[in-house]
């Protein structure tokens, strides 16, 4: 007897158990299948040497739905931050490091018409941040309107950004698709407080500074608020699978079931509709509605099959870019290092390598030949610092975004995990002598580590590039930005729609809507 | 493979080119993709004749022809066409059109069906790119043979008794649709029994370097029965009386339009009996339903129109007054005895029992007139003989 279910969500990552979350709650029943044996798909905390644990992928939160935090009682379910409001220090093998604070630099050599010119550029960044952040919580509007419904969103987002009055609007129109050097070299002459900036228009991406519209991947970085506080970076006590255990935690209490070691081998079919799903045991499922948290790929090319798709659709999914540049380093050390130049109580905040645009830049250069960068750009946190849980006592785990590592390495990244590990140790080691000498054990995720151990085509955690041309309406690919799939009865709710990626929430929000909506 | 030098020339001959150039007595040529065939030989009625009376020969080899194999070949197949191919059993020929995402077609053609996961397709327009893209999530191989199959139509009346001369014996039980292999000169003549003139007749593929043998054997073995080559526009004067529609003139190719109103889809042209929405998923599906509950835009219309002036390109109005659609392929029709055409118009006009008249502009030694011919929809083809369709095929 086929087990039968009105919905079933496939992935409990973030998105899927926020959807699930809400779907539960608006009265389905609903059934999470998650091929992990922990809920949290690629938002969990893990152990990766013995007493140490780490957030897998994702380290910072800063994007987090407030609307979905506050909905689904995220703190009563357990969330708590261990650090809020980190700053950002820029570190430089030549000189003393800069210490950003928000808009302010706190510590460091930055003459005084680059401070003011921080603070009126950093004003106006978070001004435009916050009408996107304003587009999150929206379906994205439609190309083609069947009625003034349709047409509705479409003059929200022209009336915001007609509200930002004459001279900021024209500002966000000129440097809304621009390279963030450009718009930098135009504000700034500190390199050490250009190459920070720009880090955020390029992490997680694709992209170098000088690459398209990685103005608007910044102003995506700066979308989020934590307690209130837009553009700020947290730490979630526990690290990022206490955000999902929360989720999974008000995802259950609203009476959804969640169930682990149950991977999706593939989506059933029947007369042109979704009718459920086959599990990698050979079970099957049947389900009214199917929900898909995997990305627009994985979902669409591989559970579902082109054969169900129309040819064109199908090439747009096929060329959706989504080959993840973004390496996870986890080091576990013996006792906290010291960083040439950093105070002891800057060493819980957010360590960046990027000490100029060309660093940026040449350290990019190599992904687009599938090759890695030989001195990468790197986002490092001590998350034990303020959470003593992660490492046992007197010790410390590094976890860290190391740049460029192209999924589809040239060699192939048997050939190229060691050589691109000791490269990234080198570029730590020259920031912080004597690191090496505190690992006691180093673990390396390579894109295609995280493809394999998450099931995320291409290993790229937003599940797509963030670039203009996959946002919003665009986003996954036109004709399917509204959650709802061309085939009936199939959903997408993942990091691969509109809004996108980042620890968030909103994508799994929309979806719930658009289901509930009937859409 | 074409020869490394090949930008020295642009437009090439057939296979066939040294007999069908000695045969042209007017050497009129025109282009099809990158070969050259004949117009006319020497009388295009005499030619037109040879279809409805005797045996006409054509050159078709420049038609593009596509080989398609792999495990997934049947599945590839049905979910690029509109219609069902698991009905097309090996051996089988079928006509069918493929459409965009919208439902709209980008070609029609034919599907041969050698063998279980082996397809050729047959086109008139360059299809690889649309195949190729097709093809993600499928286990096929894909490969273009135009220049690998030469390929004859041999049609009319006798073509069945020529054919059986040159040594194909027991062709006459070949059924319409139907395909089989003879072994020709220590290689294999194929042989189908299809064709574009609406009559009895077959298409021979071969390879190319067996062409001229196999043209010189032919023409022997018709001398009796009338065997007589023809050029594009006899065959286009058959083609337009059996009612069939061409890519290019009578519909545009979706992946060639620019503007959304100029393509068509397959109701609009008069193929809803090639769409089948119980068969597995194929690319325009769910716009086809969706025209199908929401009605088509346009209609395609057969037209015996008043008069004899051909109604090439003319206007097609409602009563008098209203412009409604406009002539897509027009002719004399002399098997018909009547000036037909084929059209578009919107919908609702050219129901069956809708009277339309066409705008006719036509010349009398340099001088225009104009007429207003009235036009009675025709429900099939204009001229549709038993024996197209006859098992035995008639052998005289």
């Amino acid at each position: 007897m086929t087990e039968q279910w009105p919905v079933v969500v496939i992935g409990a990552g973030h998105n899927g158990l926020v959807c699930a979350a809400l779907l539960a709650r608006a009265g389905r029943r609903v059934l999470v299948l998650e091929a992990g044996s922990q809920p949290g798909g690629a938002a969990i905390t893990r152990e990766f040497a013995p007493g140490y644990r780490v957030s897998a992928v994702a380290h910072l939160l800063h994007l987090l739905d407030p609307t979905v935090e506050r909905e689904l009682a995220l703190a009563q379910h357990g969330l708590r931050l261990a650090a809020s409001g980190l700053r950002t220090v820029a570190l430089s093998a030549a000189a003393a490091p800069l210490v950003l604070d928000g808009a302010a630099v706190v510590r460091g050599e930055v003459c005084a018409a680059d401070r003011s010119a921080l603070a009126a550029l950093s004003a106006r960044l978070q001004k435009f941040a916050a009408l996107i952040a304003r587009q999150h919580g929206r379906v994205p509007p439609r190309l083609a309107w069947a009625s003034w419904k349709d047409a509705l969103p479409a003059l929200a987002l022209a009336l915001d950004i007609r509200r930002l009055g004459r001279r900021d609007m024209r500002e966000f129109l000129r440097i809304a698709t621009m390279n963030i050097h450009d718009v930098l070299e135009e504000s700034l002459v500190s390199r050490a407080l250009q190459g920070a900036l720009a880090f955020d228009g390029v992490l997680g991406t694709r992209l170098g500074p000088r690459s398209g519209n990685t103005l608007y991947a910044a102003l995506y970085r700066r979308s989020g608020s934590v307690a209130g506080r837009a553009g700020v970076l947290a730490l979630p006590q526990g690290g990022m699978g206490a955000v999902t255990q929360a989720l999974a935690a008000a995802a259950r209490s609203a009476g959804a079931e969640i169930r682990c070691n149950a991977a999706v081998r593939e989506l059933l079919v029947q007369e042109g509709r979704v009718t459920g799903v086959t599990l990698e045991s050979g079970a099957t499922i049947a389900a009214a509605i199917v929900v898909s948290n995997a990305d627009p790929k994985t979902t669409l090319l591989r559970l579902l099959g082109a054969r169900h798709l129309e040819t064109g659709f199908a090439q747009r999914v096929h060329h959706l870019r989504s080959t993840g540049t973004a390496a996870k380093l986890h080091l576990a050390l013996a006792a906290l290092p010291a960083f040439t130049g950093v105070a002891d109580q800057d060493l819980g905040q957010r360590l960046v390598i990027a000490p100029d645009l060309d660093y940026i830049e040449r350290a990019f250069n190599p992904a687009k030949y599938r090759e890695f960068s030989a001195e990468p750009v790197l986002e490092i946190t001590l998350p034990s610092v303020h959470d003593v849980t992660l490492a046992p006592a007197g010790r410390h785990v590094l976890s860290a975004i190391v740049q460029y590592a192209p999924y589809d390495l040239a060699t192939g990244w048997d050939a190229g995990r060691e050589p691109f590990l000791r490269a990234t140790l080198q570029v730590l080691e020259r920031h912080a002598p004597g690191i090496s000498g505190l690992v006691e054990h180093a673990e390396l995720l390579t894109p295609a580590d995280i493809e394999q151990q998450f099931r995320i085509s291409g290993g790229h955690w937003h599940h797509g590039e963030l670039a203009l041309d996959q946002f919003m309406m665009l986003r996954p690919v036109p004709g399917a930005a509204h959650y709802a799939m061309p085939v009936p009865g199939l959903y997408l709710c993942g990091a691969g729609c509109h809004p996108g990626g980042g620890v968030m929430g909103s994508a799994g929000r929309n979806a719930a809507q658009v289901i509930l909506k009937g859409g | 493979m074409l020869p490394r030098d090949h930008f020295h020339q642009a437009v090439y001959g057939t296979a066939f080119h040294p007999r069908t150039a000695a045969a042209n007595q007017l050497n009129a040529w025109h282009r099809w993709r990158d070969h050259t065939v004949a117009d006319a030989y020497f009388d295009v009625g005499m030619e037109y004749n040879a279809i409805r009376n005797a045996c006409a020969v054509f050159d078709l080899s420049p038609m593009t022809k596509h080989l398609i194999t792999g495990p997934d070949a049947l599945a590839y197949m049905n979910r690029l066409v509109t219609r069902d191919v698991a009905r097309i059993k090996p051996g089988r020929v079928g006509y069918c059109v493929w459409c965009d995402d919208a439902g709209q077609v980008i070609d029609d053609g034919t599907i041969f069906h050698l063998s279980e996961n082996v397809f050729r397709l047959c086109s008139q327009e360059r299809q690889l790119d649309w195949l190729h893209r097709s093809s993600i999530g499928f286990d096929v191989r894909i490969a273009e043979e135009t220049e690998e199959l030469a390929a004859l139509a041999v049609q009319g009346p006798t073509s069945c008794a020529a054919l059986r001369k040159l040594g194909l014996a027991g062709l006459e039980s070949l059924g319409p649709f139907a395909i089989r292999t003879y072994p020709f000169a220590g290689g294999t003549l194929t042989v189908s029994r299809t064709g574009f003139t609406g009559d009895l007749g077959y298409e021979l593929w071969i390879e190319p370097d067996q062409a001229l043998g196999l043209w010189d054997r032919l023409f022997a073995a018709g001398r009796d029965f009338g065997i007589r080559a023809i050029g594009t526009f006899a065959l286009e004067m058959s083609r337009i009386e059996a009612g069939y529609i061409q890519a290019g003139i009578d519909f545009l190719p979706a992946d060639r339009a620019v503007r959304p109103d100029r393509t068509r889809s397959p109701f609009e042209l008069d193929l809803g009996w090639l769409v089948d929405f119980n068969k597995p998923h194929f690319t325009g599906r769910a716009a086809l339903l969706a025209e199908q509950r929401s009605g088509s835009r346009y209609r395609l219309v057969r037209l015996d129109v008043e008069g004899n002036k051909p109604a090439k390109d003319a206007y097609l109005y409602d009563g008098r007054r209203r412009n409604v659609g406009v002539v897509t392929s027009a002719v004399w029709s002399p098997a018909a005895k009547a000036s037909i055409a084929l059209g578009t118009v919107e919908m609702p006009y050219g129901g069956p029992e809708d009277e339309l008249f066409a705008e006719i502009y036509y010349q009398k030694e340099l001088k225009w007139s104009r007429c207003m011919a009235r036009c009675s929809v025709v429900p099939g083809a204009f001229y549709d003989p038993a024996r197209r369709r006859l098992t035995p095929a008639p052998d005289r």
